[in-house]
C-alpha cells in the first residue's frame, strides 16, 4: 500500500511528499452520466488544516466530485484517497472519520433539533456529546424546537451540527450558505472559520465568490468538470495581471468607445464591452481613472456610471471562461 | 511530512469508545425516531388506530341482527282480535272496517283480519309482499290455536344468536386484516419514499449508521405498534360487540406478527425505488385494490367466481383474513393453518428479498 502510493506520487510528479499523508489525494478521477462527462480527468491535493474550496458554475462538477469523495457516488476512473483510506477498502472506517454536509437535505421535520443530532450522534463511535455540538453551532435556545420550524440558517447550521457529531478528521460542506440570508451566511461562515482553526481539514464547494475568498487556503476553479485554476484567492486574483476594475457606461448614441483606444491607456490591462457597458482591468486603479477621464472628455462622451471595485475570483471566472459563474 | 504524522497519531490517541448506554446505541435511536415520527403525526394516528374502530362501530351498528320484529296487524271485532293477541309476535289493533282499510292502504298495518257472517274469517292483505305473507301465517295460526286446533307434530324452537356467527364476528377479523396491511404498506412505504425524496436517505447513509439497522428499525417500530393496534380493534370487537376470541391469544400474536411481517416487506418492496410521494401513492393503491376487492374483508370471498379463484387465494391479505377468522371465531389453531401461513411466508420471502435487491437508498 505504501509502496503504491510512492509509486502514484512518483508517476504524476505532483507532490514531493507522500500523497498518502494528505488528507485528501484525488487522481485521475472521471464520472460520466449517460452522455455528459460531469467530471474528467480530475486531480486534487488538499494539503493537513487547509480549507479548500471548489468554485464553479451550477454543471461544472463540483457535487460529482464531492460526492464521489463521499463514496455516495462511484467514479468511474480514477483514485480517491482520504486520511489515507480507499472507500474500496476501509468504508466504515472513512465514513467514522468524514463529516458530512449534502446540498439540500431536509432533515426529519418532526424530530427536535435535540432528537436529530443524538440520532446522528448514535452513528459514530465517538465526538462530542450532542449538547456540546448544538451548542457550538448556537441552537441551544432551539434544542427543543422541532426541525419543521426552523428557519432556513438554523436548518443549515443543524446540518453542520450533523457532520461535525461525528468529530471528523475531513468535513465535505456542499453549497454551505446557498439560499441563506447574510446574516445567516456569516453564521455559518464563523461556524466553518472555527473548525478550520481547530486545524481540520474543510471541502467546500460554492458558487459565491465572497465566500470562497473569505473561508478557503485555497481554491479550484472548476469548469466543464476540469479545474482551470488553482491557487490562493489572492494567488488567482493576481493572475489576471489586474487588481481593480473599472465599469462604465455612456450616454446612449454617443459610443460605440474605441476598445483599443482604451487599452492604450495608462495602467489598464484589458478592455471589454459587455451589455451595452464596458469594463476595464487596471493595475494601477488611479492613474487608469485619470486617463480614462482625459480619453472621454476629449471625445466629448458624457459619462452615465463609473464604478470600480477591487479584482474578485469572479473577475478571475471571467477572465478565464469569458462567462459568469452565476449564467446558468 | 510532519501534518500528515500528526494526523494519524490523533486517530490513535483517541480513547476507545466506552461502553455506551442503550438508549444511545444506533438501533434504539432509530426505533425512536421511527415512533415519534408516528405519534406526531395525528392523521397517521387516525388511520391507523381510530378509523379501524370507527369502521367497526359503523358496520356493527348498520348490520347488527335486530330483534325478532313485531307484526302490526288490524282487527275488525273484539273476540278476534282478543284471539289474536294470544300471540306475542303480533301488534293487534282493534279496529272498525273502514279505519282498518284506511291503516291498510297507509302501511301501519299489514293485514286485516275481518270476521264473516258464518264464522269464516278473511284475511285483507297484500301476497307480493313477504311481511303480508309472513303476518297471515302467523295470524292464521294463531286463529286456529285459538279455535282449539292442534299439531299433529310437536316441535321445539332452538334459536341461534349466539356471537361467533354474526356479521360483526365475521367483520372484525376482515378489518383486522385490512388494517394490518394499510399500516405494513403505507406506514413502510410512505416513510422511506418521503425520506428518499428529501434526501434524507442519501445523507444517512454518507454517516456510518448500519444500513441494515436503518430498515430493521421500522420493523420493530411496526411489531411494536401492531400490537397496539390488534389489542385496540379486538379489544373494542370483545367489549362493545362480544366478537369471541377463541385461539389462543399467544398464537394470534403470531400470526399477526407474520401478516405484519409479510405486508411490511410488500411496502418495503413498494418503496425500493420510488422517488416521489405521488409515485409511491398510486403504486401503493394499485397493490392494496385487488385485496379490498377480492380478499374477503366484507363479504366472503368464496362470492367470486371458481374461475377467479386461485387469483384470489394467492392474495397474501385473502390468506391472512382467513386464517385470522378461523383462529379468531373457530379457535383453529396454526398447525391447522398450514396453507394459509404458508402463503403467507411466502409473500414475506419473495417480497424482502426482492425489496433488498432492488432498493435504492438516494
Amino acid at each position: 500500500m505504501q509502496l503504491r502510493n510512492h509509486d502514484v506520487a512518483d508517476d504524476t510528479g505532483l507532490m514531493p511528499t507522500l500523497p498518502s499523508r494528505l488528507p485528501v489525494c484525488v487522481r485521475g478521477l472521471r464520472k460520466v452520466y449517460s452522455d455528459v462527462v460531469a467530471v474528467d480527468g480530475l486531480d486534487l491535493d488538499v494539503r493537513a488544516g487547509e480549507c479548500f474550496g471548489l468554485l464553479g458554475p451550477n454543471g461544472a462538477g463540483k457535487t460529482t466530485t464531492i460526492e464521489i469523495c463521499e463514496g455516495l457516488t462511484p467514479q468511474d476512473a480514477g483514485t480517491v484517497e482520504l486520511l489515507g483510506l480507499r472507500w474500496e477498502t476501509d468504508a466504515d472506517e472513512l465514513r467514522q472519520r468524514l463529516g458530512v454536509q449534502l446540498q439540500e437535505t431536509q432533515l426529519s421535520e418532526k424530530l427536535t433539533v435535540d432528537e436529530t443530532v443524538r440520532l446522528f450522534r448514535s452513528f459514530y463511535r465517538q465526538g462530542p456529546s450532542a449538547s456540546e455540538v448544538i451548542a457550538m453551532v448556537q441552537l441551544e435556545e432551539k434544542h427543543k424546537s422541532r426541525v419543521g420550524g426552523l428557519s432556513g440558517g438554523q436548518k443549515q447550521r443543524l446540518a453542520m451540527a450533523c457532520a461535525l457529531v461525528g468529530d471528523p478528521d475531513l468535513l465535505f460542506l456542499d453549497e454551505p450558505t446557498t439560499g441563506l440570508d447574510p446574516q445567516a451566511r456569516r453564521q455559518v461562515w464563523d461556524l466553518i472559520e472555527r473548525f478550520k482553526s481547530e486545524g481540520r481539514n474543510v471541502i467546500l464547494t460554492t458558487h459565491y465568490m465572497d465566500e470562497a475568498e473569505r473561508l478557503c487556503d485555497r481554491v479550484a476553479v472548476m469548469d466543464h468538470g476540469k479545474i482551470i485554476a488553482l491557487g490562493t484567492p489572492r494567488e488567482l486574483i493576481a493572475s489576471i495581471g489586474a487588481e481593480h476594475m473599472v465599469e462604465f457606461s455612456v450616454v446612449d448614441g454617443t459610443g460605440p468607445v474605441d476598445l483599443a483606444a482604451l487599452e492604450r491607456l495608462d495602467g489598464v490591462r484589458v478592455a471589454r464591452c459587455e451589455n451595452g457597458g464596458y469594463q476595464l482591468h487596471v493595475s494601477e486603479l488611479h492613474r487608469a481613472v485619470a486617463a480614462l477621464f482625459g480619453e472621454l472628455s476629449g471625445r466629448r462622451i458624457p459619462l452615465t456610471e463609473l464604478r470600480t471595485h477591487s479584482a474578485t475570483l469572479e473577475d478571475v471566472f471571467v477572465s478565464l471562461t469569458g462567462r459568469h459563474l452565476r449564467d446558468e | 511530512m510532519s501534518e500528515g504524522t500528526v494526523l494519524v497519531e490523533t486517530r490513535e490517541i483517541r480513547p476507545a469508545a466506552g461502553r455506551r448506554p442503550f438508549i444511545e446505541h444506533s438501533l434504539v435511536q432509530l426505533t425512536l425516531v421511527r415512533f415519534r415520527e408516528f405519534w406526531r403525526e395525528p392523521e397517521a394516528v387516525f388511520w391507523v388506530f381510530v378509523f379501524p374502530i370507527l369502521l367497526t362501530t359503523g358496520l356493527g351498528i348498520a348490520f347488527r341482527n335486530r330483534p325478532a320484529d313485531v307484526v302490526k296487524v288490524g282487527a275488525v271485532g273484539p273476540q278476534l282480535a282478543g284471539a289474536m293477541r294470544t300471540n306475542k309476535s303480533l301488534s293487534v289493533e282493534l279496529l272498525d272496517r273502514a279505519a282498518g282499510e284506511q291503516a291498510l292502504r297507509a302501511g301501519r298495518i299489514v293485514l286485516l283480519a275481518v270476521p264473516a257472517a258464518d264464522g269464516v274469517v278473511t284475511y285483507r292483505y297484500d301476497d307480493t309482499n313477504p311481511e303480508g305473507r309472513n303476518a297471515k301465517l302467523l295470524v292464521d295460526r294463531t286463529v286456529q290455536h285459538a279455535a282449539g286446533a292442534h299439531d299433529p307434530v310437536a316441535a321445539a324452537d332452538d334459536l341461534v344468536r349466539e356471537p361467533g356467527s354474526r356479521y360483526i364476528d365475521f367483520l372484525v377479523p376482515g378489518l383486522l386484516g385490512m388494517n394490518l396491511m394499510g399500516s405494513g404498506i403505507w406506514g413502510l412505504g410512505f416513510a422511506i419514499v418521503d425520506a428518499r425524496r428529501k434526501k434524507l436517505l442519501k445523507r444517512l447513509i454518507a454517516s456510518p449508521m448500519p444500513r441494515s439497522q436503518y430498515l430493521l428499525s421500522f420493523l420493530l417500530a411496526r411489531l411494536a405498534m401492531l400490537y397496539i393496534e390488534v389489542a385496540a380493534l379486538i379489544g373494542f370487537g370483545a367489549w362493545v360487540f362480544g366478537v369471541p376470541v377463541r385461539g389462543s391469544l399467544w398464537e394470534l400474536a403470531i400470526l399477526c406478527l407474520l401478516s405484519s411481517l409479510s405486508f411490511s416487506a410488500l411496502g418495503l418492496l413498494t418503496a425500493s425505488r420510488v422517488r416521489t410521494i405521488e409515485g409511491a401513492s398510486g403504486l401503493m393503491n394499485f397493490i392494496m385494490l385487488p385485496m379490498w376487492i377480492f380478499s374477503g374483508v366484507f363479504f366472503s370471498s368464496d362470492r367470486f367466481p371458481n374461475m377467479l379463484q386461485p387469483f384470489v387465494r394467492a392474495l397474501p391479505l385473502t390468506a391472512v383474513i382467513d386464517a385470522l377468522r378461523a383462529q379468531i371465531l373457530q379457535g383453529v389453531s396454526l398447525s391447522q393453518l398450514t396453507p394459509q401461513l404458508a402463503i403467507i411466508t411466502g409473500w414475506l420471502v419473495v417480497c424482502f428479498f426482492t425489496a433488498l435487491k432492488l432498493f435504492r437508498w438516494r
